[in-house]
This record gives C-alpha cells, structure tokens and sequence, in this order.
C-alpha cells in the first residue's frame, strides 16, 4: 500500500498545469501539497457522481489536462460511468483511484468484495485507452511520467490505507476548505469562462 | 378502432430547438420512443452526442459541461428521471447553473387516465423537487423548448420538457 500523502506528493512533480479534482477521506491531503489551487476543483455533491461531472469537465476542455482522484466508494455506486468515459475516449482525462476497501468516512465498512476485486480490469474492460495498478510507491512514482503523458482515457488504481474516521460528523475536525462553488468559480476565472 | 393524434411532434422540431438555442451538447441514454432522434442528433456537426451508463451520470456530465462553458441539454426518459432524484438535488438544483432537461413522457396520455405508473408519479416527483415543467406534445409546441431554456439561463436551475408524444413520431 501507498500512503495517500505519498501518492499526492509523487504525482505535484507531475502535474504541470493539470486541472486536479480530489474526493473521499484519502483525498483530504492533496490541500497540504498542490501548489495551485486556482486550477483544483470539487465536484462532489451527489453520491457516486462527481466521475461523470469531471468526465464532463475534461469533455468540455479539450485542451486541458483534467486529473480526477476517485475512490473505490464512490465508483461502485456508479460503475457504468467507465463505460461512458471509455466511450467518448477524452485523450486529456487521466482518472486515479485511490482504492481504501471500506467507506472511511462511515466508519470502515468494507465495500462489497473489497478483497478481491480489480478495478483496473474493469477499466481495461470498459475500453480505457490504458491502465495501471500499483501498490508499491517506487513504481508509482517511475510511472507517473508516462502516466501523464500519453493519450487518455488512463486509469490508475492505487491501493491505500484506510484513514477510517469514527466520530459523529457534527464532532469532526474540519478543514478549512474552499466550497464546490468557489473552485468552479477560480477555476472558471482562471480559464477565462464568464 | 385505435385513435390516432392529428399532429405529431417530429424529431426535427427538437433538433431545430436545440440549434436556435446554442446547445452545444446532449447527455443522454436512448430510449425506445426516440430511436430516429438519436440517429438525427449524431449526423450533426453542430452537436456532440454524449451517451451515459444510467440516468443519474447526465446531470453530473452537464455539470462538468456547464462550468467548462458549454451549453448541455439533458435527455432522458421520465423512468430514469425519477431515478436521479440525488443527482438533480446535487448535481443540477444546488449549483446555480441553468439545465434544460428533456424528458420522454412514458406513459402519458391526453385522456388523463394512465395504466402506467411511471406517467402516474412523473408529475409528482417534478413537484417534490419543485421543478418547474412544460409539456410539449406537437410541432406546434416546440416554441416552449425555447421558453423552458430561457427560463432555466434566467433562473439558474434546471427546468424540464415532457415530450408527451404518446409514443408517435421520434420512430420512423
């Protein structure tokens, strides 16, 4: 397995100028390490659907490199959605998943058939133009050159530990974060959409 | 005997619609009533048809759409409609971005009485989430496509078309 951290800090030397979207509790570390925000966005807000919203995003900018860190929760409530990412084939969209096995922000609930299942292969199914599977930092960070620069759709699963988070919501250590709406609107303002 | 409907709505009309308004894009997931639209929509250069696995993905690809400044349209059926019920919530209604949803009226009929639950609860299910909805039946009614867009831009929130065609027309 691969710290979430780690892989967050192994993929900035990477990023250039890529638009970067993060989801789930494993994605909470990618604010102490991007360097630029105004290109980060949130597209959360509705189970299981903030793929298809970025898959939406890297439609719509062509000529933007769209990077979407997913997790193993959210794409099972929507499985089909590598099914239409692969079938628009979006050369610019590079699509992570940061695989924890459990629902951390439930509690640690494993997801259905945490054990065994392989994202990756669904992937390859689904017709995404590449795919990978790591679980060891090293080959990750080896790869992510590569990963970055060849033609989309990629798909990246990458094994992670639970940071399982049991308190009461209302109990919880917040963040300071910005809103969906304000990273559409930086991100807007950075590309010049009015 | 069986009752024909004197006027039809024809795909065209949509495709016209869509033009005039500045659609860029369709999210959608054919269903069996709009086969000849379908074919009519990929033939335009104009137009990118972007086909989704369940109806819930629509108004989240949309989104993506819309903030990369794009003009999407929704195009669905009213069955995967009522499915989506989380993603119109958080997907479309919290975010302040216009959404034209288009949306087969399975089921409907001019007489007011339906065997088919999925037109029973259609109307319901849109006053729940207190969208606002236009019924366009005919050619003659294709103007309120433009309307129900015009309101959506000025509202910022999505605004539905029941395309209650009583299953004539968008089959050739």
């Amino acid at each position: 397995m691969i710290e979430s951290k780690e892989v967050f800090e192994a993929f900035q030397k990477h990023r250039g100028n890529a638009i970067v979207s993060v989801q789930g509790t494993s994605g909470k570390h990618w604010a102490d390490v991007t360097t630029n925000q105004n290109r980060d966005i949130s597209m959360g807000g509705a189970m299981g659907q903030s793929t298809a919203a970025i898959f939406g995003l890297a439609l719509g900018l062509p000529n933007e490199k769209v990077v979407h860190f997913d997790t193993e929760g959210a794409l099972l409530m929507n499985l089909g959605v590598l099914a239409s990412i692969a079938g628009k084939k979006p050369a610019n969209f590079v699509h992570f998943l940061l695989d924890n096995g459990c629902y951390a922000t439930t509690g640690g609930q494993p997801v259905p058939n945490s054990e065994d299942i392989d994202y990756s292969v669904i992937a390859a199914g689904t017709g995404y133009a590449a795919t990978y599977n790591f679980d060891d930092l090293e080959e990750l960070s080896t790869s992510l050159d590569e990963i970055m620069s060849q033609d989309g759709p990629v798909f990246v699963a990458i094994k992670v530990p639970a940071e399982v988070e049991n308190l009461p919501i209302g109990m919880r250590e917040r963040r300071t974060s910005r809103s969906r709406g304000q990273t559409i609107s930086d991100l807007r303002a950075e590309l010049g959409i009015s | 005997m069986v009752e024909q409907q004197l006027q039809i709505l024809r795909p065209e009309t949509l495709i016209a619609e869509f033009k005039s308004i500045g659609v860029t894009h369709v999210v959608t997931i054919p269903d069996s009533e709009t086969n000849y639209l379908y074919e009519l929509m990929a033939k335009e250069d104009w137009l990118e048809v972007v086909p989704v696995s369940r109806e819930g993905e629509s108004m989240a690809v949309a989104l993506g759409l819309n903030v990369a400044g794009k003009v999407p349209v929704v195009l669905i059926q009213n069955t995967g409609m009522m499915e989506s019920g989380d993603s119109i919530r958080g997907m479309a209604l919290d975010t302040g971005f216009p959404l034209l949803m288009v949306v087969g009226y399975r089921g409907w009929t001019r007489k007011g009485h339906t065997p088919d639950s999925a037109a029973v609860y259609t109307e319901p299910f849109l006053n729940a989430f207190h969208l606002n909805y236009y019924l366009v039946e005919t050619d003659e009614d294709g103007a309120r496509i433009t309307d129900a867009y015009n309101e959506t831009v000025k509202t910022k929130r999505p605004v539905v078309v029941l395309i209650g065609d009583e299953y004539h027309g968008f089959n050739r």
